[in-house]
């Protein structure tokens, strides 16, 4: 097996959800897309890890795992109080920092 | 220290995969990858918010199976675990308590869609390029083996103590904001 099939997997599931942070406008959404860029990422270290026979690969994919459940929960949080706020989570109409 | 502790075990587990297991792993491989691959790109296209959160269930499913293929059982486990069983519950829980409304629903992408199209088609062609001109015909090691949960816990208690605890702290932290900013006051 080619260390580079994992890595191409990665880089189109990356590019994926890069598509859909930069094209959805429901933030629901969007966070959903970054769970799938922080999975494309978790693939290359656990790849990388694979490759070179060491364990640290694998450690530190368990670290961002960890690091996308504390993310969700505050992105989650902020989605609520913007949906209360303007009764929408459409991200494109939260523009009041636009001059 | 990790080279202590792991060696012993590496130098007993030397056993080769053999041609057909390698075909059977990457045959495994080329299907899974397909499957996510499809489901993603429905994730960003679909017109219905719940479906999408399924769609993504499903991608998390395929790159746990991954990691199970490249030996990294603790991995995929805590993928299992804390993608699928709790992430995704937070996230349909989101979808519940922003009221999305049942069904399709047209308004979910932005006018420019191709701008973003375009973007992620240049990521991939210039992530593909540097991809393949730096690791174009490595390939994983034919003895390669499990990476077993006692050796991930033996690293991440020794050698990575100190991330360890700040992870730890940093989860406390985000519990503590997510609670702070979405209470009614």
């Amino acid at each position: 097996m080619f260390l580079n099939q994992f890595l191409l997997f990665a880089a189109v599931l990356f590019c994926i959800g890069v598509y859909g942070v930069l094209t959805r406008k429901n933030g629901v959404l969007v966070l959903m897309s970054i769970e799938l860029i922080l999975n494309a990422v978790n693939i290359n270290l656990v790849a990388f890890g694979a490759f070179n026979g060491t364990i640290p690969g694998q450690v530190f994919a368990l670290f961002v795992i960890a690091v996308a459940a504390a993310e969700v929960g505050v992105g989650l949080a902020i989605v609520l109080l913007i949906y209360r706020n303007r009764r929408s989570i459409d991200v494109s109409e939260a523009n009041l920092l636009q001059g | 220290m990790i080279a202590a502790l792991s060696s012993p075990i590496m130098a007993q587990a030397g056993s080769v995969m053999t041609e057909t297991e390698e075909w059977v792993a990457n045959g495994f491989f080329y299907v899974i990858a397909a499957v996510a691959v499809i489901a993603a790109l429905k994730m960003v296209t679909t017109k219905n918010v719940v479906h999408a959160a399924l769609y993504l269930l499903v991608v998390l499913v395929c790159v746990a199976a991954t990691y199970i293929i490249l030996g990294a059982e603790f991995a995929a486990a805590t993928q299992l675990l804390v993608y699928v069983g709790a992430i995704m519950v937070l996230l349909l829980f989101g979808v519940m308590l922003t009221r999305a409304q049942i069904g399709a629903e047209d308004d979910l992408d932005h006018e420019q869609k191709w701008l973003g199209g375009l973007v992620a088609v240049v990521l991939l062609a210039v992530m593909t390029y540097a991809v393949t001109d730096q690791w174009g015909m490595d390939k994983l090691p034919a003895d390669r083996r499990v990476q077993r949960t006692q050796e991930v816990a033996d690293s991440i208690f020794s050698t990575y103590i100190v991330p360890f605890e700040a992870i730890s702290l940093l989860l406390l932290a985000a519990l503590i904001g997510a609670i702070v900013v979405a209470r009614r006051d």
